[in-house]
């Protein structure tokens, strides 16, 4: 393979990763709605999508490893190829985290919700949001955009006590309340870690850009 | 035409050519070992010449010969050697150096009677050595001096570079690199020097009459004068004494030369040891 | 941890007749460490590695200015004895260059010119040299035969026990693989890796990969010029200056 030819590959290999990065915010999407809208059959297919989302994973790995032995790539090269490795693994455990809260919804279809779901759709609001901005930043080299995750982090997480609050008080005023109100917060929980997915994404492509390793989760 | 016949063509000419060669050189030693080979006898090669060479042998001749190239061998080796080396190994390039080659090869396109003439009127009367090995030896020595200081260049210049760098950067003295591992592989470079002045110095026949005489006898010191078996020839020839024991003396001349000839080259190949047998058939390059 | 000094080379410039082949290049060469020499062709790497040993005074018409100093001497001062330094500091070419001897006469050919006699003494030498160089089991039935008649490898090999023997400090090696196998490329680099506990080591190569597998320090050239010196890891993995980058991913000559 020529040199330019190994560049055609990396832009390819860019091109697949922001295609798993959109199937991947697809099915969080999908999950949140189909819990909110109690809706059996979307939920159903998001947990059948991960399969694809799997496939799309060993695919970029495969081809990330051939290119690491055959062009022994240097520098920014070898660190482009490194990311690409830690990234869609990132991307697949978000895709778990939609299938786990698609399993929810279809446990919880059919029952009458303790209280309106609003927290846990805007949870699910701003972590699709990080994964847009992170994989935006990750085709731009946006350090900037990166290191906002920092914050948006922080939010989500600020968020995702206060629906912890408010469903412990639930269960504690009525003990008929915990079934669901633990489900639900396991939702939240999954949501929040799919934002903490997406901050690594973002720590993942400052080291890509700049050689150096920063925790943007602190 | 086309390449095909033109091939054929040349092949053919070329090869004539190769065979008319070979053939007149046959032809002459034929014909001289032919004329001369039936009279000669171990009585012949031992025995010392009577009446003038019409009767008995050539031995004091063989030995006047043999004197006469050692002397040229013994005074022209270390001179070439020594010149050869200087110009190959030691001089830098410019003028100096082209001056001195040019001086060497001018040197070898003068004719061996002026060789002759020099050595006469310098070695025989001015240093008052007379007819004598050393006054002919040293001629001949000036008259073999160009062609071995040529050979013994290029076969330094054929040593390859990679030894030489190898040699310095291992410490050691441009000296201790030429002696140690240049000469040694110029050797067969240098033998075939010494045969073709060897084949030199055994036929000149005006200029070793010239410097050191005529008289038949075996030399008892280098102020002897002395008859070699060229010469010899010459006189038996063109003095009407014998054709006969003319073409004996040069069957000899003959076999001798190819025996000087086959012993260089032998001694030449065998002294260097790490010589591959045949330089194409290299090992593959594996661990 | 202090890394001690090799070489310390300041303003070296080398020219050839009126081409310059090296620019004012300064660095440190540290001891009991390869530092590897990288960069396009015709970029000075092989021309600054002979300024080491002096092996540029062979060319006509070289001219160096700046210094060169070797434990603190400058190696072009007037006092130099060049034979006392190319034994300290010596040299592997690029094909292997044995001479035409019998294996044993190589690798004793320093050591005796330098005056080393006796059999024993020379016999022991000989074994230790290729010993470390790692040659010693596949010649030692063999030490008399032809030095010629060994595979490349081997004799790359040879040319480094031959090199040993003379007890150097600094060993420079001017790409000492680029005619060998894979096979016999890997053994030379797992010996290079061996001999840099005891000496020290300046490589050129063409092969960025084998810089970063043998290297502990890598020196980027480029128009007789040094743009970058840096640990081998850093280098490679995040080069300071984009001309360094630009060439070890290719991205030019």
């Amino acid at each position: 393979m020529s040199r330019s030819a190994f560049h055609v590959e990396l832009q390819e290999l860019q091109n697949a990763i922001l295609k798993m990065g959109a199937l991947v915010e697809n099915a969080i999407a999908g999950a949140v709605q189909a819990l909110v809208k109690q809706d059996n059959r979307a939920a159903q297919a998001v947990i059948n999508g991960d399969d694809g989302i799997d496939q799309m994973q060993l695919e970029i790995e495969g081809r990330s490893l051939r290119l690491l032995a055959l062009q022994q790539p240097l520098a920014k090269d070898l660190r482009f190829i490194g990311t690409a490795l830690k990234i869609v693994t990132d991307l697949e455990r978000i895709g778990d985290h939609a299938v786990d809260i698609a399993r929810i919804a279809l446990r919880l279809a059919g029952e009458a919700y303790i209280k309106p779901l609003i927290d846990i759709p805007r949870m699910a609001e701003l972590a699709r949001g990080m994964l847009r901005d992170s994989l935006t930043a990750y085709v731009h080299e946006d350090l900037e955009l990166a290191q906002g995750l920092a914050d948006a982090d922080h939010t989500v997480d600020s968020l995702y006590h206060q629906v912890f609050r408010e469903l412990l008080v639930f269960m504690m005023e009525d003990p008929r309340t915990i079934r669901q109100a633990t489900h639900l917060l396991f939702v939240a929980q999954h949501l929040e870690r799919v934002a903490d997915h997406a901050t690594n994404l973002g720590e993942w492509l400052i080291y890509m850009v700049t050689g150096q390793r920063k925790d943007l989760n602190a | 035409m086309n390449s095909r016949r033109q091939e054929s063509l040349a092949r053919v000419a070329l090869g004539s050519a190769a065979c008319l060669t070979v053939a007149v050189m046959l032809a002459i030693t034929g014909q001289v070992l032919a004329s001369g080979l039936s009279h000669v006898s171990p009585a012949f090669l031992l025995e010392a010449p009577r009446s003038m060479g019409r009767e008995g042998g050539i031995l004091p001749t063989i030995i006047s010969t043999a004197y006469l190239t050692t002397v040229a061998l013994a005074v022209a080796s270390p001179l070439s050697i020594g010149a050869a080396v200087y110009l190959a190994e030691y001089a830098r390039r410019g003028r100096l150096v082209q001056g001195i080659r040019f001086a060497t090869e001018s040197l070898a396109g003068v004719p061996s009677i002026i060789f002759g003439l020099f050595g006469f009127s310098v070695f025989v009367l001015k240093l008052g050595m007379g007819w004598s090995v050393l006054s002919g030896g040293l001629t001949l020595a000036l008259m073999i001096l160009p062609t071995m200081v040529r050979a013994t260049e290029e076969a330094l210049q054929s040593v390859p570079a990679r030894y030489r760098e190898g040699s310095l950067a291992l410490g050691a003295s441009r000296w201790q690199t030429v002696t140690r591992v240049v000469l040694p592989s110029a050797l067969p470079g240098i033998a075939t020097g010494v045969i073709l002045s060897v084949g030199r110095a055994v036929g000149e026949t005006a200029a070793v009459l010239l410097t050191a005489g005529s008289a038949l006898g075996v030399p008892q010191s280098l102020g002897d004068p002395a008859r070699s078996m060229a010469v010899h020839l010459y006189i038996l020839a063109s003095e009407g004494i014998s054709m006969d024991r003319a073409y004996a003396t040069g069957s000899v001349l003959v076999i001798l030369v190819v025996l000087v000839n086959a012993a260089t080259n032998y001694l030449g190949r065998r002294r260097v040891p790490g010589r591959r047998k045949h330089a194409w058939s290299r090992p593959s390059s594996s661990a | 941890m202090v890394q001690t000094i090799k070489f310390s080379i300041d303003g070296l410039s080398v020219a050839y007749h009126d081409f310059w082949a090296l620019s004012e290049v300064s660095l440190e060469i540290p001891a009991h460490r390869v530092t590897a020499l990288i960069g396009p062709s015709g970029c000075g790497k092989s021309t600054f590695l002979k300024t080491l040993n002096r092996m540029n005074d062979l060319v006509d018409g070289a001219k160096v200015k700046g210094a060169v100093l070797l434990d603190g001497q400058d190696i072009y001062g007037r006092e130099v004895d060049v034979a006392r330094l190319r034994k300290r500091v010596g040299m592997v070419f690029q094909r292997p260059n044995p001479f035409p001897m019998s294996v044993y006469d190589n690798v004793a050919y320093g050591p005796r010119v330098h005056g080393t006699r006796g059999r024993a003494t020379l016999d022991a030498l000989v074994e230790r040299s290729l010993r470390s160089a790692a040659l010693w089991d596949e010649v030692k039935d063999r030490l008399g035969r032809p030095a010629l008649d060994l595979s490349g490898g081997q004799q790359q090999r040879l040319v480094i026990a031959r090199l040993l023997a003379v007890e150097p400090e600094v060993l420079l090696m001017d790409e000492p693989a680029s005619s060998l196998d894979p096979i016999s490329t890997a053994k030379l680099e797992e010996l290079i890796h061996r001999l840099k506990q005891q000496y020290t080591v300046v490589i050129v190569t063409h092969n960025l990969q084998q810089a970063a597998r043998i290297s502990d320090y890598t020196a980027f050239f480029l128009g007789g010029r040094l743009i970058e010196l840096d640990g081998t890891a850093k280098l490679f993995t995040t080069p300071v200056d984009k001309r360094t980058e630009d060439y070890i991913t290719g991205r030019f000559g």
